[in-house]
């Protein structure tokens, strides 16, 4: 298998701070790929210079065979990218439907064909029979799937998602679990997940990457990562001293 | 395409506006010259409430300095008219771009440098006050003294010419309302009108979607600078003297945006029954005193102040959405 996302070496500092430090990983077409990492250890840094919200000060990004850092978040969604945020950001206002469209509308010029791909976007994400609430009623779980909603409604070739499982319920992770399984599986969606959780993580990822100090110490399969005892000491160590 | 302007509507709503439609098509049969005259009002603060409400309604961007606009479409047609004798639809050919250049300065400026929310109002009004200044002292188009078209009885109503009596103006108005409001029902139904929604309530996010928001912003921007400044060519050629104190100032820009504030901001509808609602109730009462034998200048201006008021107290998002809970009206983009 061939890298879709190939991450070589990029570092970012704020101010003195050194947030990202040289890490280095790839992700194959059709992968789910997790990073993981304790609080601080530099996992959004690194989300947000592959989504274009920063341009990491050393080391390159690829994607699909052409680099991609320094490009901002508009353009990197264009080349396949499809992000969520952590905190989520639905557009209020807007029904959950509309929500999606605006995705939809990004490779397609008439809003019905936009609104057919919704339909079928809703329905896999479970939020079909919500789709004429607006946004702002929603509850937790329903915007996070929303977020992820509208960035598959965009085709993405790879889906970017940053902590999708924080804040749910342990029956709500099982559901997004699911979800993403299913996408995978189905369609071949490479996935690319920065969590916290590590319940979910092992559950769905094929690799995984853990940052500590924004320096990667150890990647593998879960089983493998579980019992590497730098990932021990670093993270579940002191999780389970906690 | 016309079945599509029609989507998601209710029939009743759509049987309303037609006899709302059809009541001002005869209005001017039954309407004295001072009704006329308020009709007028009501229909280019509506046309001119969906213009701004573009730019703010639709795409998020608070515009304080319309006027700008306005007086930019005034000058630029009235001038081409009294120094080369060049009509007011040709005019107009030259009167859309100045606006829209204009327009699209101020949003590159904004845009590209991030300047946004209350920065970006302010720097609106900078420029409609520079041009305020500015016209003061150009003596081309007669500077503070002001510009004045050639007035003479008209035997006849010359449309193309737009030299006439006021009806003539009332049912241009009138068009160009109904067609606004088409167009940005039209617009917002587009591909373009969802990119706007997005870039309204969360810009970051609709860029994380793909969507360039500087393009869409400046979209916005030239689309509304050069509708608004048709009515001001109307102005130029209905008042028939422009003074740039009285064109240019922020007054003016604040009174654009009253009408799409009271009615709803981002529908539709607001806009057309804002105007109604702020130039009835304000001018009723101004009469209704005048009646009692009452004269008290800027009267009108307070009452469009409590008016404004009790619309944000009762009702933030404007009369058209409350008013059309009540009815039963209420339908997609409307």
């Amino acid at each position: 298998m061939s890298a879709l996302l190939a991450v070589d070496g990029v570092s970012k500092r704020f101010r003195g701070l050194v947030a990202v430090d040289r890490v280095s990983f790839a992700v194959p077409q059709g992968a789910i790929f997790a990073v993981i990492g304790p609080n601080g250890a530099g996992k959004t840094t690194l989300f947000n210079m592959i989504a274009g919200v920063f341009a990491p000060d050393g080391g390159g990004i690829t994607f699909g065979g052409g680099g991609i850092d320094g490009l901002p978040p508009d353009q990197i969604c264009r080349r396949g990218i499809g992000r969520t945020f952590q905190i989520v950001r639905p557009f209020p206002a807007l029904t959950v439907e509309d929500n999606v469209i605006v995705g939809a509308l990004l490779h397609r010029r008439h809003v019905a064909e936009a609104r057919a791909r919704t339909q079928e976007v809703l329905r896999r994400l479970d939020l079909y029979d919500k789709r004429a609430q607006r946004a702002s009623a929603l509850t937790l779980p329903d915007r996070k799937r929303l977020e992820v909603a509208r960035a598959l409604a965009t085709d993405p070739k790879m889906l970017l998602l940053d902590e999708v499982m924080a804040g749910l319920r342990p029956t709500e992770t099982d559901r997004m679990v699911t979800i993403l399984k299913q996408l995978n599986r189905e369609t071949g969606l490479t996935i690319l997940l920065i969590e916290h959780v590590m319940q979910a993580v092992m559950a769905l990822a094929a690799r995984i990457l853990v940052l500590h100090h924004g320096a990667a110490i150890a990647e593998g399969t879960p089983e493998e990562v579980v019992r590497d005892p730098a990932v021990i000491h670093s993270y579940l160590g002191a999780e389970a001293i906690a | 395409m016309i079945a599509r302007l029609f989507e998601g509507l209710p029939l009743r709503t759509v049987v309303l506006l037609g006899l709302l439609l059809v009541l001002m098509l005869i209005a001017p049969l039954f309407a004295g010259d001072y009704l006329l005259t308020i009709l007028i009002l009501i229909l280019y603060f509506a046309y001119v409430g969906q213009a701004w409400n573009i730019m703010m309604g639709f795409a998020g961007q608070l515009s304080l300095g319309h006027a700008l606009y306005v007086g930019l479409g005034a000058y630029t047609a009235a001038a081409l008219y009294v120094y080369f004798g060049i009509g007011p639809w040709i005019g107009l050919l030259a009167a859309i771009p100045v606006a829209a250049l204009a327009g699209a300065f101020i949003g590159y400026l904004a845009f590209r440098f991030r300047v946004g929310g209350v920065y970006f109002a302010i720097l609106t009004i900078a420029v409609a006050e520079f041009a305020r200044i500015g016209f003061d002292h150009l003596s081309l188009t007669g500077g503070s003294a002001g510009l004045f078209l050639p007035v003479a009885q008209y035997a006849r109503n010359d449309l193309w010419q737009l030299r006439g009596h006021p009806v003539m103006f009332y049912y241009v108005l009138l068009a160009a309302t109904a067609l606004a409001l088409v167009g940005c029902r039209a617009l917002l139904q587009s591909r373009i009108g969802y990119f706007w929604l997005a870039i309204r309530e969360d810009e970051e996010a609709a860029r994380s979607l793909g969507i360039d928001t500087f393009h869409y912003k400046m979209v916005a921007v030239v689309i509304s600078a050069g509708m608004t400044s048709f009515a001001g060519v109307i102005y130029a050629f209905y008042y028939n003297n422009l003074f740039p104190e009285q064109v240019f100032p922020i007054s003016r820009s604040v009174e654009i945006i009253l009408a799409p504030i009271i009615g709803g901001v981002g529908t539709l509808v607001g806009p057309i029954l804002g105007a109604f609602v702020f130039e009835f109730i304000s001018e009723g009462l101004r009469s209704l005193l005048s009646w009692f034998g009452v004269e008290a200048p800027g009267i009108k201006q307070v009452f469009l102040g409590a008016m404004l008021l009790v619309v944000v107290v009762a009702m933030p998002e404007g009369v058209w959405p409350w008013l059309a809970r009540k009815l039963g009206l209420s339908g997609e983009r409307t």
